[in-house]
C-alpha cells in the first residue's frame, strides 16, 4: 500500500469564546480528536452541518490553522509551522479553493495576473513560459482569453470561481482543499464548476478534500466521505456505500435527505431539535439528544470511531461489526 | 496559437486600459487642479531661467512699487525686490520642503504602521506609543527645539517636517492593514505561499493606497503652513533665501499699505493645496478599478 499524501492523527482545535464584555471565556472545540488520510489522486468528501468543524479542519490540513493537538503530515513528514520558509514552500503542492471567490480575489489586480502569482511566488516558470501556462490555466478551467484582463468584480461569481481554482491549480499542487467552493454559487453554474473539478482533478490526478453540506455536490465528486458532527467523524466510508447504506443515524438522517431523480422523497427521518451549540457540548455521545435510537449508554460514554466493515468506520455504540453483520 | 496572439494580453493590452482610462473626461476643477500643479512644477524646476531679476537684488528707487508696473509685474517689497522673482525662488524652496516631507512622512508612517500590523505585540506597542508620543507634543515646540539647536538647514528641514504627521499614517496603516490582513484576498495571498513583503507592498498597499493619499493631500498644505509658521519665527528658511510661507510672514507687516507682498504668495499656497486636494480626490476614485 502506498504511503498517504496526506495524514491527520487526533486533530483538536479549540477556539476561545466570551460571551459579552465581561463574560466567562468558554474553550469550543470545534475539530475534537480527527484523524484521517487521503491517498495520492484520492477525494475525500468531507460532510456535516454548520458548524460542524469542517472548514476548520480543511484549514489544518493545510497547516493554516495550527493544530493544538495532534499532528499533520504531509508524504510522511510533519507540517512545518505556518509562517516559515518550509511552510510557504509546500503551498506550491497543496492549495485552497475558497467558499467566496470574491473575497479571495485582490479587487485591484486582472485575473490574469492574480492566476500567474503562485508561479511567481514560486520562482516556477522562466518569465516568458508565464503567460502561455496563465493562458493554458484559464483554457482548463473555461475562461475566456479576453477575459484576462477583466477585474474580479467584472466577472460572474461562477467565472471568479474558476479564476480562484485555475490560481490553485497553476503550481500543479498535489493536493487541493475545497472548502464549500460552489456554496456561493447558483445551482445551474454549481453542477458545471464541479463537474470542472472532478475532471481536473482525474486528468491531473491531484488529491482533493472537498468540504461541504451538499450531499448531491459531495457524492457526484467523492470517492470516499467522512461525515462531521460537533467536530468529530462520525461515519466514514466510501461514497457509494455511504449513501446507499449508511450506518451511523445521523449519516441515515442526511442520506434520507438527498432527493433522488424520478423518485418521491420516501421515508425521510426528520432530526429532531437543533444542532447543539459547540459550547456546550452534549455528554457521552455528541449526537444522542437528536438521536431515534439513542440508549442509556449513549448519554455517558463517547463512541470511539471503530471500523464495522472493511473500508468503513462508524463511531455509534449502536453499530457495531456484530450489527453491521446481521444487517448485511 | 502563436506568440503574435498572445501578446495582446499582456502589458500592452493593460497600459492600453490604463491610459484610456486616465483619457476619459477630467472634470474642469481637476483639470484645473493638475494644470496648475503642472505649472507650479515647472516653475520650480526652471526658477533660475524663469527669474525676471535676482532674489536679493534691491532697487530702492522702486520700494513698494504696486503691482503692473512694468518693470516689476508683482509689484516690489520694502527693499525694492521684484516680488515676481521672489516668488518664483519660493515655489521652489517650498514645494521642495512640502513635497519632500510629504512623502518622507507618508514612507515613515506607512512602514511603521505595516510593521505595526504584521509583527503586533511589542512592536505594535511601541509604535503606538510613539504616535500617541508624536500626537501629544506640540510639533512646533519639538520643531523650535531642534532648529534651535541644531541651526536651519535646507535639509533639516525636510527632515523635520518628514516628522510632522507621520503618526497619522502609521495609525492609518496599521488599522487598515490589520483589517485587510483578515480580508480573504490577503489570506488567499498568504496560502499561495506569498512572503510578508509581497503580500503587504504588492495587495495590501494598494487596496489602502485611496486612504492614504487622501491623507497626503491634507499632510501637504499642513507641511506649508507649517513651514510658514517656523519662517515667520525666524528658524525655518533664512532670509534672504525666501520660501511662501516666509513672504507671507514679512509681508504681514505692510498688509495695509502693501497687500501685494503677502497676497501674491497667500494665492500659490491657496491654489496649490487646493488642487492638491482636487487631484488626490480624483486620483484616489480613478486608482480603485471598481468604481468606474
Amino acid at each position: 500500500m502506498t504511503q498517504p499524501l496526506i495524514k491527520a492523527t487526533n486533530l483538536v482545535r479549540t477556539y476561545a469564546v466570551r460571551r459579552g464584555l465581561f463574560g466567562k471565556i468558554t474553550p469550543v472545540r470545534a475539530v475534537d480528536g480527527v484523524s484521517l488520510s487521503v491517498m495520492p489522486g484520492e477525494t475525500l468528501g468531507i460532510v456535516g452541518e454548520s458548524g460542524s468543524g469542517k472548514s476548520t479542519l480543511g484549514r489544518m490540513l493545510l497547516g493554516i490553522d495550527p493544530a493544538q493537538g495532534g499532528s499533520v503530515s504531509f508524504e510522511g513528514s510533519a507540517m512545518p509551522r505556518l509562517g516559515t520558509a518550509e511552510w510557504r514552500a509546500l503551498r506550491a503542492r497543496m492549495q485552497l479553493v475558497y467558499q467566496d471567490p470574491l473575497a479571495a480575489l485582490d479587487k485591484r489586480l486582472p485575473i490574469s495576473v492574480q492566476i500567474g502569482e503562485p508561479l511567481e511566488i514560486h520562482r516556477l516558470l522562466p518569465k516568458n513560459e508565464r503567460r502561455a501556462r496563465v493562458e493554458e490555466l484559464m483554457a482548463a478551467v473555461g475562461l475566456r482569453r479576453d477575459q484576462a484582463e477583466r477585474f474580479p468584480h467584472e466577472l460572474s461569481g461562477g467565472q471568479r470561481q474558476r479564476a480562484v481554482i485555475a490560481r490553485a491549480l497553476a503550481s500543479r499542487p498535489d493536493l487541493l482543499v475545497c472548502d464549500e467552493p460552489v456554496a456561493a454559487l447558483d445551482v445551474s453554474i454549481q453542477a458545471q464548476v464541479v463537474n470542472m473539478l472532478r475532471d481536473l482533478q482525474e486528468s491531473q490526478r491531484i488529491a482533493m478534500v472537498f468540504i461541504s453540506h451538499d450531499l448531491k455536490v459531495v457524492r457526484n465528486v467523492a470517492d470516499r466521505v467522512a461525515v462531521m458532527y460537533l467536530g468529530h467523524i462520525v461515519e466514514e466510508a466510501s461514497s457509494d456505500v455511504i449513501f446507499a447504506s449508511p450506518r451511523h443515524p445521523y449519516t441515515k438522517a442526511l442520506a434520507s435527505s438527498v432527493p433522488v431523480p424520478g423518485k418521491k422523497l420516501e421515508g425521510r427521518l426528520i432530526l429532531q431539535g437543533e444542532p447543539p451549540n459547540p459550547a456546550d457540548r452534549p455528554s457521552g455521545c455528541p449526537f444522542h439528544p437528536r438521536c431515534p435510537i439513542a440508549a442509556d449508554i449513549c448519554r455517558t460514554a463517547r463512541p470511539a470511531l471503530q471500523t464495522v466493515a472493511p473500508q468503513r468506520n462508524v463511531a455509534c455504540h449502536m453499530v457495531t461489526p456484530h450489527t453491521v453483520a446481521i444487517a448485511a | 496559437m502563436t506568440a503574435l496572439d498572445i501578446a495582446p494580453i499582456g502589458e500592452r493590452g493593460f497600459l492600453a486600459r490604463r491610459v484610456n482610462r486616465l483619457r476619459r473626461a477630467v472634470p474642469f476643477s481637476v483639470g484645473f487642479g493638475i494644470f496648475w500643479l503642472a505649472a507650479m512644477v515647472f516653475v520650480a524646476a526652471f526658477a533660475d531661467w524663469l527669474r525676471p531679476y535676482g532674489i536679493t537684488a534691491m532697487d530702492l528707487s522702486s520700494r513698494l512699487v504696486g503691482p503692473g508696473d512694468p518693470q516689476h509685474l508683482l509689484g516690489t517689497d520694502e527693499l525694492g525686490r521684484d516680488v515676481l522673482s521672489r516668488l518664483i525662488q519660493s515655489i521652489r524652496i517650498s514645494l521642495v520642503i512640502a513635497f519632500g516631507a510629504t512623502i518622507l512622512s507618508g514612507m515613515v508612517g506607512t512602514a511603521l504602521g505595516f510593521a505595526a500590523a504584521k509583527f503586533r505585540g511589542v512592536v505594535e506597542h511601541l509604535v503606538l506609543a510613539l504616535a500617541d508620543f508624536q500626537a501629544a507634543l506640540p510639533f512646533l515646540i519639538m520643531a523650535l527645539a531642534v532648529l534651535a539647536f541644531f541651526g536651519s538647514s535646507m535639509w533639516l528641514l525636510i527632515c523635520l517636517m518628514g516628522f510632522y504627521g507621520w503618526e497619522r499614517y502609521a495609525r492609518i496603516a496599521r488599522g487598515l492593514a490589520i483589517s485587510a490582513s483578515a480580508q480573504g484576498y490577503s489570506s488567499a495571498v498568504v496560502q499561495l505561499g506569498a512572503k510578508p513583503s509581497r503580500v503587504y507592498l504588492k495587495h495590501i498597499l494598494p487596496n489602502i493606497a485611496s486612504t492614504l493619499i487622501v491623507s497626503m493631500t491634507l499632510t501637504f498644505p499642513e507641511i506649508i503652513l507649517m513651514e510658514s509658521s517656523l519662517s515667520f519665527l525666524g528658524l525655518g528658511v533664512q532670509p534672504p533665501e525666501s520660501s511662501l510661507g516666509n513672504m507671507v510672514g514679512f509681508g504681514r507687516e505692510y498688509l495695509t499699505t502693501a497687500p501685494w507682498i503677502m497676497l501674491a504668495p497667500a494665492v500659490v499656497i491657496m491654489l496649490t493645496t487646493l488642487s492638491i486636494s482636487l487631484v488626490g480626490d480624483w486620483l484616489r476614485d480613478k486608482l480603485d478599478p471598481t468604481i468606474r
